[in-house]
């Protein structure tokens, strides 16, 4: 009977405190502190003879309205109706320890990012040259490395998945350095901008924590592949200033400190800033809302709005487009920004929702896009067909593919959806598998790509 | 008799420093305390010593620390400053002025009946 009743009491006192500590102007200490008031205020109704639950609802009425107790807070506090990214732990705040020993890791590998970027220097290898391909080719590895380390320490991951991790890293080691491509040569461009996309799946291994068959875990990937990027953006915007002011006041009292920025600040500080922005991400994820979905519905009607027109301008005026060189590389891009606005606007929808006004926008763009898109790749297919190809065509065209594929159906999916036929979980399931698409072509271009093209 | 809410708040900063001077302690006790001093007149609220509690800290006045209680709780204890003791003495020296001149006032308005008021509503 006691038993009971006093599992019944701290039962409600559990969703009292749910409750109050949804206010954004109680902290968490503030409700602990509130509960032992409540708690106390029970004790004494008990002693006095009332049963705990009826004590309980005296205790919670005599502390009277919360939304005037949280108001009453706010005008004591009002700096935390802006809600701060607290880097230092608060004295006051309960069970420290966790949060210090990710700051830990995070410090630690951000230092080895850095150092590690200066450690081929003392075997030889030149950072700030343009001759030497070591950087270029390494880069990738350089930079995510240590971000794999951070997450593999973080998540504690098993022994499985840091072999695997072990083995493709080292894998890509090998792919960037083993073949022998010329400084000049089109592959090795290919495997710099595709050794960072392979590694970054990697580095998803560890985010996940090895769960790499959970669709959920995968979007949480994609979420975080976004802020990460925000992130990284705002420091290396920071950096810049850093770097020019660093360099203006020195200018002015007549010393060049170009070498030092560009031999240390500069790598040295981008790596580490790898490693940084992850952290921030992890850290202020219950802090601030995510910004990347925000970006999206903004840009969405936008850039739905260009691509009509322009599918609109091209049918209109019978304009063919220009076959030119770049133009395979320029409609890649956009179809990545396409992408990106649908995946980020998918990330952050709650599947049980009906269709939407805005569904049907993205299902407009994703149409428009694969429209558009479909254009450009019969020009290209006939030029290429005409005049052979190279690695760099191959590449800027199988891309083309995989895209436009990703894009079609999720169109299909999204119209699906729209019209009540389908779950808006088949769409979501659908984006997070085809990260596995992603990484098999990222390997490819790397490992197959120079073979098959004489290493030209 | 209620006391009304500006004059529960206007005397709610020295009391609670009075209390607190008197050595540490935690909000619940704190009320506990202005209750059985007041004989249950002065009607406060968590929600009106809680902030007020986090305002005096901010300014200064008093300090908390977390200590556990002997139910094995954590606890928020308070206790007050040295900034805290001179603003007590300063407010004690205001509320010593207020109580003297509201004296002085009454003593000469004893004269008068306290049915001398015009009557609320009229019709007799």
């Amino acid at each position: 009977m006691t038993v009971d009743s006093d599992r019944d009491l701290e039962q409600q006192i559990d969703e009292w405190r749910a409750y109050m500590g949804r206010r954004r102007a109680v902290h968490d200490a503030d409700v602990e502190e509130l509960e032992d008031h409540l708690r106390a205020t029970v004790a004494d109704l008990v002693t006095a003879g009332l049963r705990p639950q009826e004590a309980f609802l005296v205790a919670v009425m005599r502390m009277g309205n919360l939304d005037d107790l949280s108001r009453e807070f706010s005008r004591v506090h009002s700096e935390r109706l802006w809600k701060q990214l607290v880097l230092a732990e608060k004295p006051d705040a309960p069970a420290p320890g966790g949060s210090r020993r990710d700051l830990l890791v995070m410090v630690g590998c951000a230092a080895a990012a850095a150092i590690g970027i200066k450690v081929p220097e003392l075997f030889g290898a030149e950072l700030a040259t343009d001759d030497d391909i070591f950087y270029p080719r390494n880069f990738g590895l350089f930079a995510l490395v240590p971000l794999a380390a951070y997450f593999a320490l973080r998540r504690r991951v098993g022994v499985a998945v840091i072999g695997i991790m072990v083995a493709l890293f080292t894998l890509a080691g090998f792919g960037a350095n083993a073949y022998p491509l010329a400084e000049d040569s089109q592959s090795i461009v290919l495997t710099v901008i595709h050794l960072p996309l392979a590694l970054w799946l990697v580095v998803g291994l560890a985010y996940i924590g090895g769960d790499w068959r959970s669709d959920r875990k995968r979007m949480d990937f994609i979420r975080f592949t976004g802020e990460w990027l925000i992130y990284f953006v705002l420091i290396a915007l920071g950096g810049g200033t850093l770097i020019g002011m660093t360099f203006g006041v020195f200018d002015a009292i007549g010393i060049d400190v170009g070498e030092v920025i560009e031999g240390w600040l500069l790598p040295c500080g981008a790596m580490a800033a790898v490693v940084v922005a992850a952290w921030l991400v992890e850290a202020k994820q219950s802090v601030v809302e995510n910004m990347a979905p925000v970006l999206t519905r903004l840009f969405t009607p936008l850039f739905t709005a260009a691509l009509v027109a322009f599918l609109g301008a091209v049918l209109w005026t019978g304009k063919v487009i220009e076959v030119e060189r770049d133009v395979l590389i320029l409609f890649d891009l956009l179809l990545v920004v396409v992408l990106g606005l649908l995946l980020y606007a998918i990330s952050a929808r709650d599947p049980t929702t009906p269709p939407r006004l805005f569904d049907r926008l993205q299902l407009l763009l994703a149409v428009v896009a694969s429209l558009i898109d479909a254009l450009v790749l019969l020009a290209i297919t006939g030029r290429i067909t005409e005049w052979g190809t190279t690695p760099n065509k191959a590449a800027a065209l199988g891309v083309n593919v995989i895209l436009l594929a990703n894009l079609a159906w999720t169109a299909f999916l999204l119209a699906d959806f729209v019209r009540h036929r389908r779950p808006f979980e088949h769409l979501e399931r659908w984006q997070t598998r085809y990260l596995a698409v992603y990484a098999a072509w990222a390997w490819t271009v790397i490992l197959v790509f120079p073979p098959v093209f004489d290493f030209f | 008799m209620h006391v009304t809410k500006d004059l529960v708040a206007a005397s709610a900063t020295p009391m609670v420093l009075g209390i607190l001077v008197q050595g540490e302690s935690y909000g619940y006790a704190i009320l506990k305390q202005i209750d059985e001093m007041s004989g249950g007149e002065l009607a406060w609220t968590e929600g009106l010593l809680y902030p007020l509690l986090h305002r005096l800290e901010r300014l200064g006045h008093i300090e908390s620390s977390w200590h556990t209680s002997p139910g094995g709780r954590r606890r928020k204890y308070y206790r007050i400053t040295e900034q805290g003791r001179a603003e007590l003495a300063e407010q004690r020296r205001q509320w010593a002025a207020v109580i003297d001149a509201l004296k002085n006032i009454w003593h000469t308005a004893r004269e008068l009946p306290p049915s001398a008021a015009p009557a609320a509503g009229g019709v007799t």
